[in-house]
C-alpha cells in the first residue's frame, strides 16, 4: 500500500475542512473494501480520514414512521438491533447476511452504500425500501442516490450521514449468494408500503442495483409467489461472469423474488 | 508517523507507527507476536483474527493506527501461563488441527463466538458464524467439534 496519511476529525467540519486540504483524499468507514483495495494498489489516496470519531454518523432513532441509521453503524450492530428486528426484520437479516462475522464488526452501511458495489447487499434493501440518504449537503431518495456500477449521486467531498427507512407492512430479502465471496449473486429485496410494492435486485444489473417495475406492478395486484409465474425480466440489461449467465440470473431474480414473498420478514439465503 | 498507545495482551504498548502499517504486520514485526498469522492477506481466510475492544476482526484489514487507544487481544494472550485457554485445550483434545497454519485465528474466531453469540450454539452456527475462517488441510469436522466441546465448558447453560 502506498503512503498516506492517517486523520481522525471528532466533528464533521473538521473532516470536510480535512478533505478540501489534501490532494487526493478519502473517507474511510470500515475500510473493508477501501483497504483491500488500497493493499492491491487499485487505489491510491494522499489523505484517509476516519469517520468513525463523528457522533451524528452513529446510532439509531425511530422518527414517526422511519427508522434512521447513522452512516457509520456496523454490519453487526444493525442484524442485533432489537429496534431493527422489531420495525424491519428483513434489514437485520440482510445485514447479517453480508460476509462474515469479522467483515460485520467492521463494515459499515455508510461505507457500502457509498461504494454502491454491483453485488452488495444494503443498496438493494434501500432501493427496496425507497430509503432517503441524508448527507451532510441534502437528501437524496435512494432512486436517486444509486447511478451506476460503483457510481452514486455524492459529489466529491460530500459525507454520507445516516439513511432512513420508511417502515414497511412487509418486507423480504432473498438472496443466492456466491459460494467463494458471499456476495450476492442475485438478491432480491421487496417491500410493501401502504399498497405500494418495491422490487430491487442487486448482483444482476449490468448498471448495478435496480428495480423491477413489472414485478411491482404484478404484486401490487396479488402479494403472492404465484403473481410472478409470468414475470421475466429482459437478460440484455443483465451482467455475466463465473457465477453464472444473464439468462441464469434472468431466471434467478424470478426464484429470488417469488422467494422473498414466500417469506415475508425474512432474509433468506441460498446457494 | 503517528504515535499510537494501545494495550496488547495486558501490557501497554507506546509505538509510533507508519500510517499504511496494517495491525497483522504492526503485531507480528514490530512487538515480535507472530502468533498473528497472514494467510492471504486479501480479507479472506481469517487466520490474522485477532480480538479489538472485545470484538474479532481481521487484523490485515485494519490500519494500526486505527487501533490507538484500543484494547487488542491475540492468540499470545489467550493462555494463563501454562494453562491453556478452553478452546485452546479443545482443539488439541479433539484434534482440531494439522499443520496449525489457522488455528490462532480459528480460535480467536471461536473464542468470539462463544463469548458473544446471544443464542445456544450448533454445529450448523458454529459452520456459519465461522465461514470467515478458512483450514486448507485438517477440514471442518474435528473444529466444529472442537468449538462445541469448548462451548460446553464456557457456557453450559447456553449451549444447546
Ligand atoms: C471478505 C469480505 C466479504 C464481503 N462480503 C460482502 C457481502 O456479502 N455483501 C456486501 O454487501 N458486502 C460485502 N463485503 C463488503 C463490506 O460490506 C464492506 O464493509 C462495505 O462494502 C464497505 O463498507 P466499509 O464501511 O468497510 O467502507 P470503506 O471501505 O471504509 O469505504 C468504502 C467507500 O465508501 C467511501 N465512504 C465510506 N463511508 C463514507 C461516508 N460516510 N460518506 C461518503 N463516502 C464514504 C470510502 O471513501 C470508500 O470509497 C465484503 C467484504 C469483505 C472484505
Ligand atoms: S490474512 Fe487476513 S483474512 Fe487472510
Ligand atoms: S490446520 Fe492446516 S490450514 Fe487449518
Amino acid at each position: 500500500m502506498y503512503p498516506t496519511k492517517y486523520h481522525t476529525p471528532k466533528t464533521l467540519s473538521e473532516a470536510q475542512k480535512i478533505f478540501a486540504a489534501a490532494a487526493s483524499p478519502a473517507y474511510l468507514s470500515g475500510g473493508h473494501t477501501l483497504l483491500p483495495a488500497m493493499k492491491l494498489r487499485l487505489a491510491a489516496h494522499s489523505d484517509l480520514i476516519d469517520l468513525s470519531a463523528i457522533p451524528e454518523m452513529h446510532g439509531f432513532t425511530q422518527k414517526a414512521d422511519r427508522l434512521s441509521i447513522g452512516a457509520m453503524t456496523r454490519h453487526h450492530d444493525v442484524a442485533n438491533s432489537a429496534l431493527v428486528a422489531k420495525l424491519i426484520p428483513a434489514l437485520a437479516g440482510c445485514a447479517g447476511s453480508i460476509g462474515d462475522r469479522h467483515v460485520r464488526h467492521r463494515g459499515t452501511i455508510g461505507g457500502s452504500v457509498a461504494n454502491n458495489d454491483p453485488a452488495a447487499d444494503y443498496p438493494a434493501a434501500l432501493l427496496g425500501l425507497g430509503a432517503i440518504i441524508v448527507t451532510d449537503k441534502r437528501q437524496l431518495v435512494a432512486d436517486e442516490f444509486f447511478t451506476g456500477l460503483y457510481q452514486t449521486a455524492l459529489q466529491p467531498g460530500e459525507i454520507l450521514l445516516q439513511v432512513e427507512f420508511p417502515i414497511p407492512q412487509i418486507a423480504a430479502y432473498a438472496k443466492f449468494r456466491s459460494l467463494a465471496s458471499r456476495y450476492s449473486v442475485v438478491g432480491v429485496f421487496i417491500s410493501q408500503n401502504n399498497k405500494k410494492v418495491r422490487v430491487a435486485v442487486t448482483g444482476a444489473g449490468a448498471g448495478g442495483v435496480f428495480r423491477v417495475q413489472s414485478f411491482e406492478a404484478a404484486l401490487e395486484k396479488d402479494f403472492s409467489p404465484s403473481a410472478l409465474v409470468t414475470c421475466s425480466v429482459d437478460p440484455a440489461y443483465l451482467m455475466a461472469d463465473a457465477s453464472g449467465s444473464s439468462e441464469y440470473r434472468a431466471n434467478l431474480i424470478n426464484v429470488m423474488a417469488r422467494r422473498a414473498v414466500e417469506n415475508p420478514g425474512k432474509t433468506s439465503c441460498y446457494n | 508517523m503517528t504515535n499510537i498507545v494501545l494495550t496488547v495482551n495486558g501490557t501497554q504498548v507506546l509505538r509510533e507507527v507508519e500510517d499504511n502499517i496494517f495491525l497483522a504486520y504492526f503485531l507480528r514485526e514490530q512487538l515480535g507476536l507472530t502468533g498473528t498469522h497472514v494467510g492471504c492477506d486479501t480479507s479472506q481466510c481469517g487466520c490474522c483474527v485477532v480480538h479489538v475492544n472485545g470484538t474479532s476482526v481481521k487484523s490485515c484489514t485494519m490500519l494500526a493506527v486505527q487501533a490507538n487507544s484500543a484494547d487488542v487481544t491475540t492468540i499470545e494472550g489467550l493462555a494463563k501461563g501454562d494453562v491453556l485457554h478452553p478452546v485452546q485445550r479443545a482443539f488439541k483434545e479433539h484434534h482440531g488441527l494439522q499443520c496449525g497454519f489457522c488455528t490462532p485465528g480459528m480460535i480467536m474466531a471461536a473464542v468470539d463466538l462463544i463469548n458473544t453469540y446471544p443464542k445456544p450454539l450448533t454445529a450448523e452456527i458454529v459452520r456459519d458464524e465461522m465461514e470467515g475462517n478458512l483450514c486448507r488441510c485438517t477440514g471442518y469436522h474435528n473444529i466444529v467439534k472442537a468449538i462445541l466441546a469448548a462451548a460446553d465448558e464456557m457456557r453450559p447453560v447456553v449451549t444447546a
